[in-house]
């Protein structure tokens, strides 16, 4: 094998994996063509639309600017890993749906794996930091309005407090 | 209990928060070629030759095809439906690839390779010799005598020209003590934006072709191709699964044609177009981007005696959807603030630009900038309260217009800006901000807007569905009208259950990918036609359905069909609400009668021929930062006046991104060209500024649910409306801010800077030295 593949094994999900990849390869094109994580969506391929997120040791990336082959040894999590055994959705997930944050459906993996990485922080951010936050993700249907609504719900509901009134 | 008219759950929503949901890019067999195009490096001029021997030594191509190699066809792309009339068809413009370059980006070659990076390299080898011939950018220069001429048929650039006239406009304004209120109001050009990029792929199977295509309109999409290759539509399959977004852009073919030819070049093999999102910005669609001189003369009583309203809309390269949307746009008018004496007239005007086509809204918001933008001096000129103004001028109630027969059937406008005005506390608020004068200055603005719902009378409105009743009761529903993210396909389910009796909208199965093998034959998402044209189908399909249903429950219950009806799920008799059998007890009795089986079916079509006023405004408010010069949008609301809500919470997040669009038009987007080679500065998603997170406030979204008499749900257009109204409002808070009436879009802060020098708001010191 050429000195353009390489062998690359990470924890992709929860589950240790290896695969062969050109060195060139996004992690994008890896999870997406390799491991058919339909989740990680291609809106740009430079990083500006965010369409592409994944965590990666718990950090939220975009993966179309990561080379598939800096994988190596991480944890990559992407929207699958969500999913409960049965398909229960995670409580961002059914915020995300309550909410009516869902529209033409393809900024949305990426705004919630962002969400997961702002809410492991366990901290109760400003409607300003939050709006921040979330900035690195851009929306055509939303107005980002209503995920503004689920983010900051599941925000209150973890840390066991009220949702103030808008 | 009502099915429709609740906010239930979105059909897709758990599939697409799981990331589950198939977009044509999740779709493509993993031995699709791939096709990458050629898009010329410059403006206008011809391409000489095209030197391929490199591109075809690289592994991996398969082939290089040119603008030397496509068929003598020329092919139109417009979305719209097909007129049997040949006056009524679109401009057939068009080539696969082009020897003739109209703009920066224009497709002139494809190299088809085994892998994405084997085409990219084939196509930067490609050698281009070109003919450069002048450009020209600004849709006034174009018009001028001795301008570079696009396209021989038409002469000075003009697409098309229409004027419309009332009364007597010359002699009206002669009339003394009247009140002039001029100007020129400016729109940029700006891209749809969707977060998925156009792209599809092609194959045969059996002979016939197949587009799996990310698309708003698949039944226009396989004509198009069909006329495109020259060849017979019923070999054409289209097929649309889900889309990530579309706003007009995908009313259009794009790529579609070019794809499945390619695919004819290499014997029939899959291939792929992928659209990067800077060929998105650039070699796709765009908005008109319009100038336009409105003259209004008021009475000094603050009545509009005589109007005249020119538009200039830059079409760009290729004729698209061409002079509809410019003529939309001048149409507005007389209905918007109907008056005695107008004069109009609508240019469509060909520029060295990308193509302009339908884009959310398709020319309104242009117009609506200038009128309302033209109307808020107005008041000012009279010295009355703008709201005032606008009651006074506004089109009234019983308001019929005499060429698509629409009627104001309710006092919307007034209803909506109370509505408005009393959530936000209008008047006490422009009260407080009139004394403004510190380095921070806030302003609230308020602006108006209607638009029709569908394309009736212009073009053809129709709608056909299909519904089965499947063995457990519930029922399959088909039609050809597209879920591109609104929540069609949740609305339909909604109304389909509404309209049969079923016991939820979860009964429907709303099949979700239209394939024309398949499909009834529908027009697809444009116009915001589709709730309202669907409801005639679906409550027409759904009545046949019952009827077939309470044939046979007159068979097995003997009881007579008048006394029966369908009631959550059940045949009831009507006299005693006695539920006699399920419709799933029904269903196998009948498919399994060992003599007379019958599979359930109905389907039909409706021609529509009506269409229904939407209405609404939108109220902003805005805090300048004088020394910045920078907007900050610190409120926005928007009330509409679109009927009965079919699903309320889907309604107010269709609302929210309309007014999302509508701030980024009046206050950042814009997309930028070199003056001295026409290349285009700002094709991608870092500079050209789409608003982000931080950049909105808190979107509110109120209605008015007059019900729409025309419509079995009393439903009509939202798709669009809520684009239209936000960027004249935002330039009406800023004028309330800062006293400066800026009549250019987009408002940031290099205009603003410019504009408050101008006005002498701000007094720039490294000028004056």
């Amino acid at each position: 094998m050429s000195a353009q593949y390489k062998l690359v094994r990470f924890n992709l999900n929860g589950k240790e994996v290896e695969k062969m990849v050109d060195v060139r390869a996004s992690l994008t094109d890896m999870l997406r063509n390799d491991f058919r994580m339909t989740s990680v969506k291609k809106g740009c391929e430079v990083g500006e639309c965010g369409a592409c997120n994944v965590l990666i040791d718990g950090e939220a990336f975009n993966s179309c600017i990561y080379l598939a082959i800096w994988a190596e040894g991480k944890k990559i999590q992407t929207l699958e890993s969500l999913l409960g055994p049965g398909g229960e959705l995670s409580d961002i997930q059914e915020a995300f749906v309550e909410e009516t944050a869902i529209q033409c459906g393809f900024c949305t993996p990426g705004f919630i794996m962002t969400t997961v990485e702002i809410l492991n922080a366990g901290k109760l951010y400003s409607d300003e930091e939050l709006r921040r936050l979330l900035a690195g993700h851009l929306c055509r249907c939303t107005g980002y309005e209503n995920i503004f609504r689920a983010v900051k719900k599941v925000m209150y509901r973890r840390l066991g407090k009220e949702l103030p009134e808008a | 209990m009502s099915i429709a008219y609740k906010s239930e759950v979105r059909v897709d929503a758990f599939d697409k928060v799981t990331g589950r949901t198939k977009y044509y890019e999740d779709l493509i067999p993993a031995d699709a070629l791939y096709v990458r195009i050629k898009h010329a490096e410059i403006a206008h001029g011809f391409v000489k030759k095209i030197d391929t021997d490199a591109a075809e030594k690289i592994p991996g191509v398969v082939k290089v095809l040119t603008c030397f190699d496509v068929p003598d066809i020329p092919f139109p792309t417009a979305g719209h439906p097909w007129s049997m009339d040949p006056s009524h068809q679109d401009v057939a413009d068009r080539y696969l690839l082009n020897q003739h370059v109209h703009y920066w980006g224009d497709d002139i070659a494809v190299v088809i390779a085994e892998d994405e990076v084997s085409a990219s390299q084939g196509v930067r080898a490609l050698k281009v010799e070109y003919e450069e011939l002048p450009f020209v950018l600004d849709v006034l220069k174009a018009m001028e005598p001795g301008a570079p001429q696009l396209h021989e048929k038409y002469p000075n650039n003009i697409l098309k020209h229409t004027s419309m006239t009332k009364g007597d406009y010359k002699k009206a304004i002669e009339e003394p003590g009247l009140i002039k209120v001029e100007g020129w109001y400016d729109t940029p050009t700006v891209q749809h934006c969707h977060i998925e990029n156009h792209g599809c792929f092609a194959y045969e199977e059996n002979g016939r072709m197949t587009v799996v295509s990310s698309t708003q309109i698949p039944h226009i999409i396989r004509r198009v191709v069909g006329q495109a290759l020259g060849r017979s539509w019923g070999n054409i399959r289209i097929i649309k699964p889900y889309i990530g977004g579309g706003f007009g852009n995908k009313q259009d073919a794009l790529y579609e044609p070019l794809c499945a030819w390619c695919c004819t070049q290499v014997g029939g093999r899959c291939v792929r177009v992928i659209c990067s999102r800077e060929e998105t910005f650039v070699s796709n669609r765009v908005r008109h981007a319009m100038r336009i001189h409105l003259v209004t003369w008021l009475t000094p009583d603050g009545s509009i005696a005589a109007r005249k309203v020119e538009c200039f809309s830059n079409q760009g390269a290729y004729a698209s959807h061409g002079h509809s949307i410019c003529a939309k746009a001048m149409g507005s008018f007389a209905q918007h603030y109907p008056c005695a004496h107008m004069e109009c007239d609508a240019y469509t005007v060909f520029t060295n630009r990308p193509t302009a086509g339908a884009m959310r809204g398709y020319g309104m918001p242009q117009a609506s900038f200038a009128d309302e933008s033209n109307i808020e001096d107005c008041a000012e000129a009279v010295g009355m309260d703008p709201m005032e103004f606008r009651n006074k001028n506004i089109m009234p109630q019983g308001f019929v217009d005499g060429f698509s027969k629409n009627e104001n059937f309710y006092d919307t406008y007034r209803e909506c800006m109370a509505k408005g005005a009393a959530y936000v506390d209008y008047e006490k608020k422009r009260a407080e901000y009139a004394n403004d004068t510190g380095p921070i200055r806030r302003g609230i603005g308020l602006a108006t807007f209607w638009y029709n719902t569908g394309v009736y009378p212009i073009s053809l409105e129709t709608s056909s569905n299909r519904m089965l009743l499947n063995l457990d009761g519930t029922v399959t529903m088909q039609c050809g009208e597209t879920e591109i993210g609104q929540g069609a396909d949740t609305a339909y389910a909604q109304m389909t259950a509404e309209a049969i009796g079923l016991a939820s909208y979860r009964d429907v199965n709303v099949v979700s990918c239209q394939d024309t093998d398949i499909t009834p034959t529908g027009l697809g998402a444009y116009a915001s036609r589709q709730t309202y044209m669907a409801g005639f189908s679906i409550s027409q399909t759904a009545a046949l359905l019952k009827e077939k249903i309470l044939k046979h429950a007159q068979a097995l219950t003997r009881q007579a069909p008048l006394n029966l009806d369908i009631v959550d799920g059940y045949v009831v008799r009507k006299d005693d609400n006695r539920r006699l059998m399920s419709l799933s007890e029904l269903a196998m009795t009948v498919q399994y009668d060992p003599v007379n089986s019958d599979h359930i079916t109905a389907e039909s079509t409706y021609t529509i021929r009506n269409n229904a006023y939407s209405f609404g405004c939108t109220f902003a408010e805005v805090e300048v930062n004088i020394p910045m010069c920078k907007v900050t949008v610190t409120r926005m609301v928007n009330v509409h006046d679109c009927g009965r809500l079919i699903n309320p919470a889907l309604a107010e997040a269709q609302v929210h991104g309309g007014m999302s669009m509508a701030i980024g038009f009046g206050a950042s987007e814009q997309l930028l060209f070199d003056e001295r080679n026409g290349k285009p500065l700002n094709n991608n998603l870092l500079d050209y500024k789409l608003s982000t997170f931080m950049d909105h406030p808190r979107l509110e979204a109120l209605f008015i649910e007059n019900p729409e008499p025309t419509s079995p749900f009393g439903t009509k257009a939202l798709g669009e409306p809520p684009a239209c109204s936000g960027a004249p409002a935002i330039r009406n808070a800023i004028k309330q801010a800062t006293g400066v009436a800026i009549d250019h879009i987009p408002i940031n802060p290099q205009v603003l800077y410019a504009e408050l020098v101008k006005a002498g708001v701000i007094h720039d010191e490294w000028q004056e030295v």
